[in-house]
């Protein structure tokens, strides 16, 4: 049974269009690769409900989640940048996850704890993200994505800034906390070989759509599609 | 962003559309009753009064002869500071010169006069020498001492960030090709100067052409009448309401086409301490006659500028400080003045805060950024209508109603809430829509909206910008007399206007202690709003 449905989603911007169709199954990580401007991101803010689809629907679960508003939607997302709320300390950027006006009951609490101990902010919770690394202010966010509760996790780039060694943690880190909490992740990624670490799958997009998708030890070795092989060429020369 | 249907009908236009309809309805209600007074031939009659021309040929002239004066000796000054951008006492030298802003008009004019008046300051000083200032300060001279006094640390502040524009690497080849610190100003300096000037020369402009109660106290007389002044003449002494009508009317045509002008070059008006580029890459900071011209000027800067502000405490200090203090119409007055301040600067905070809100609707989750800004211009349109004439409509419309004494207060606060608006829009509505474009993706997952996003996110982010720019309407209003003298019946109901008659009837000491105390409350009231609403 999919958990993710994506069935016929049409999205225009001008000249430009997007036509997806995707599935993913309970706990999986599908990671979504192709070159700037192929709709990765769209396809993601598509889900989180930034953008309205044209036409198509997309199913979580049995629910059908395009007509609902962003923060109605069982999906959580983490960004390039902004993820944090630069003038409030980590803890209450965390507890913006349970609670918009952060009041926050005993359970509420203990989650926000068992959040930072899984994401290793224990010591950090009264600073603010200025006064953190890049690594730990995307491990808050991660926190704070686990307290929102929803089982479809987007990620869209959030890494890219980081060192190599850093990135590789982050990305053990998410597939650690997929595993616990039982999360399905979508993640987009300018880096095959290093996701590829984590994703079940890939899904190779250019110019708005899915080109190529299958299992990603598959898609790295066996590239079938020429463009999603001179890509490889590309990135792993990079 | 694109939101689904559900989001995107929020009720997003409403705090906009609130705002702008209350800001029409009082314009549209105030030329109502200025155009209801104000039939064709009455209009023709009245233009075709000599009186009617030498007012206004009087308003331009001194005007602009003030806006000359006032830059001329702004451009040197701003000059000299961003030349010497590091020595003691400059942050604190500029942040001073932001004096004559929030200073009250009418307690300047005091301070301008204790220092130039016949038995000032100044021939206090010049009696051992023998010599005498003979000028007139009554009239066109003193009008332009004051709007001098006002208008010359402005312009030095509105044009200082002219030399952020120049980089360090421009700096650095004109170092290499031995540039003389004349060529520096040809090649390098007037350049970005130039982009400034016009904006810094329209706001001058348009405060000297707007400007009350320096002419009503410095203008001594009919041939230095401008049309603000006329216009409480008709209504105050003449009791001619159609006359003050014509006049209004013929002021906000020439106020509106000079807003017109100070829109479209608005952008460039920023303020920031000049010191961004590091002038220390200039190749002429190190010349003795430099440094002796810079600090030369900026120091008679600060005498011209400082000196009324020593007399009004030195005078205020020396005169019957108990007496006058002990006196519950004082007290009074400055109630009244605190609750006109008070409402008029939540009322236009929370008009500035609806607009900005709309207008960050518009461009966000609309993508209508023509709309925003029409918005964000319908939000400054009080530059365009002088409060003096939005006061005269409303003072007529009290008149027909026969309710002058009783609404007089909410009148009061009303027009100077309209006053203050662009000034708190143009701070606020920036912040608040960086914040969204930061944020937006965020609050929407996070479900943070209305009153939660309110709090949590958008509070902090504009907290600064609004509490200085709120504390500074509120020590605007708390010192405005323009509006105030015109409804006034009493001749006490606020504090300047209290001081203003004071000063009329020639009671100079108690008048000091009255403008000392009028200052002291301004300060204080923008502190009070600036820390508390900050923190």
């Amino acid at each position: 049974m999919n958990f993710l449905k994506i069935d016929g989603v049409r999205f225009r911007q001008g000249e430009w269009q997007l036509e997806v169709d995707l599935e993913a199954k309970r706990g999986g990580c599908i990671a979504l690769i192709g070159p700037s401007g192929a709709g990765k991101s769209t396809l993601l803010s598509l889900i989180a409900g930034f953008e309205q689809p044209n036409q198509g629907t997309i199913f979580v679960g049995e629910e059908r989640i395009d007509t609902q508003a962003p923060a109605r939607r069982p999906v959580t997302m983490m960004f390039q940048e902004n993820n944090l709320f630069n003038h409030l300390t980590l803890y209450q950027n965390i507890a913006l996850g349970c609670h918009p006006g952060l009041k926050l009951t005993e359970e509420d609490r203990e989650l926000i704890e068992t959040a930072m101990a899984a994401t290793r902010l224990g010591a950090l919770q009264s600073r603010k993200p200025a006064d953190v690394s890049g690594g730990e202010r995307q491990r808050a966010a991660l926190a704070r994505c686990l307290c929102q509760r929803r089982p479809l996790l987007l990620l869209d780039e959030p890494f890219t800034g980081l060192d190599p060694q850093l990135r590789v943690e982050m990305h053990e880190l998410v597939d650690e906390l997929r595993k616990t909490h039982a999360l399905t992740v979508i993640i987009v990624s300018h880096l095959p070989h290093e996701v590829a670490r984590i994703a079940d799958s890939l899904a190779f997009m250019l110019g708005g759509k899915i080109l190529k998708a299958g299992p990603a030890d598959a898609m790295l070795s066996h590239p079938e599609n020429p463009e999603l092989a001179q890509y490889l060429r590309f990135t792993s020369a990079g | 962003m694109n939101l689904t249907l559900s989001t995107r009908w929020r009720p997003g236009l409403w705090p906009g559309a609130i705002a702008l309809f209350l800001l029409t309805a009082v314009i549209a209600g105030s030329l109502t009753a200025l155009g209801a007074l104000s039939d064709t031939a009455f209009i023709i009659a009245t233009l075709r009064d000599p009186y009617f021309f030498q007012v206004v040929r009087f308003t331009l002239w001194q005007a602009t002869l003030s806006t000359l004066i006032s830059i001329i000796l702004a451009v040197p000054v701003a000059r000299a500071y961003a030349r010497r951008p590091a020595f003691a006492g400059r942050k604190i030298l500029i942040t001073l010169m932001g004096l004559p802003v929030v200073m009250p008009v009418i307690v300047a004019v005091f301070g301008i006069v204790a220092v130039y008046g016949r038995s000032g300051l100044l021939n206090f000083l010049l009696q051992p020498t023998g010599i005498s200032m003979s000028f007139e300060l009554y009239g066109l001279t003193g009008i332009l001492l004051a709007h001098t006094f006002f208008n010359l640390p402005l312009a030095v502040r509105l044009l200082l960030p002219a030399w952020d524009q120049i980089t360090n690497e421009n700096w650095r080849t004109a170092s290499t090709l031995g540039m003389s610190s004349t060529q520096l100003f040809r090649f390098i300096e007037w350049p970005a100067l130039s982009t400034f000037l016009p904006g810094v020369i329209v706001v001058v402009f348009l405060l000297c052409f707007t400007s009350f109660a320096v002419v009503l106290t410095l203008g001594g007389g009919p041939a230095a009448t401008t049309i603000e002044v006329a216009i409480y003449q008709a209504l105050r002494f003449e009791f001619d309401p159609a006359e003050a009508a014509v006049l209004a009317l013929a002021q906000l045509l020439l106020c509106a086409g000079t807003a017109l002008l100070l829109i479209r070059w608005m952008r460039v008006l920023s303020q920031t301490s000049g010191r961004k580029s590091d002038s220390r890459a200039r190749p002429d900071t190190g010349a003795r006659a430099g440094k002796l011209f810079d600090f030369g000027v900026i120091g008679l800067c600060g005498l011209f500028v400082f000196t009324p502000v020593a007399a009004l405490v030195i005078s205020g200090l020396q005169g019957p400080v108990a007496a006058v203090l002990l006196d519950t119409d004082l007290w009074q007055a400055a109630a009244r003045s605190l609750g006109i301040a008070l409402m008029a600067t939540s009322l236009a905070g929370i008009m500035a805060l609806g607009i900005a809100s709309t207008a960050r609707f518009l461009v966000l989750e609309r993508r209508q950024k023509n709309a925003k800004e029409g918005l964000l211009l319908a939000g400054s349109l009080t530059l365009a209508f002088p409060p003096m004439v939005i006061g005269t409509g409303f003072f007529l419309i009290s008149l027909h109603l026969k309710a002058v004494d009783t609404i007089t207060l909410l009148m009061i606060a009303v027009v100077n809430a309209l006053m203050v608006l662009p000034y708190i829009l143009r701070s606020i509505a920036p912040v608040l829509i960086d914040s969204g474009q930061q944020y937006q993706k965020l609050c929407a997952q996070l479900g943070l909206s209305g009153w939660h996003r309110f709090r949590q996110v958008d509070w902090p982010m504009i907290r600064k910008p609004a509490a200085f720019s709120l504390a500074l309407g509120g020590a605007l209003s708390f010192g405005d007399m323009g509006v105030a003298a015109l409804f006034d019946t009493t001749g006490h109901i606020t504090l300047p206007v209290m001081l203003y008659q004071r000063m009329s009837a020639y009671r100079f000491d108690e008048a000091a202690v009255t403008a000392l105390a009028l200052v002291l409350m301004c300060v204080a009231l923008f502190w009070i709003l600036d820390r508390s609403l900050s923190r």
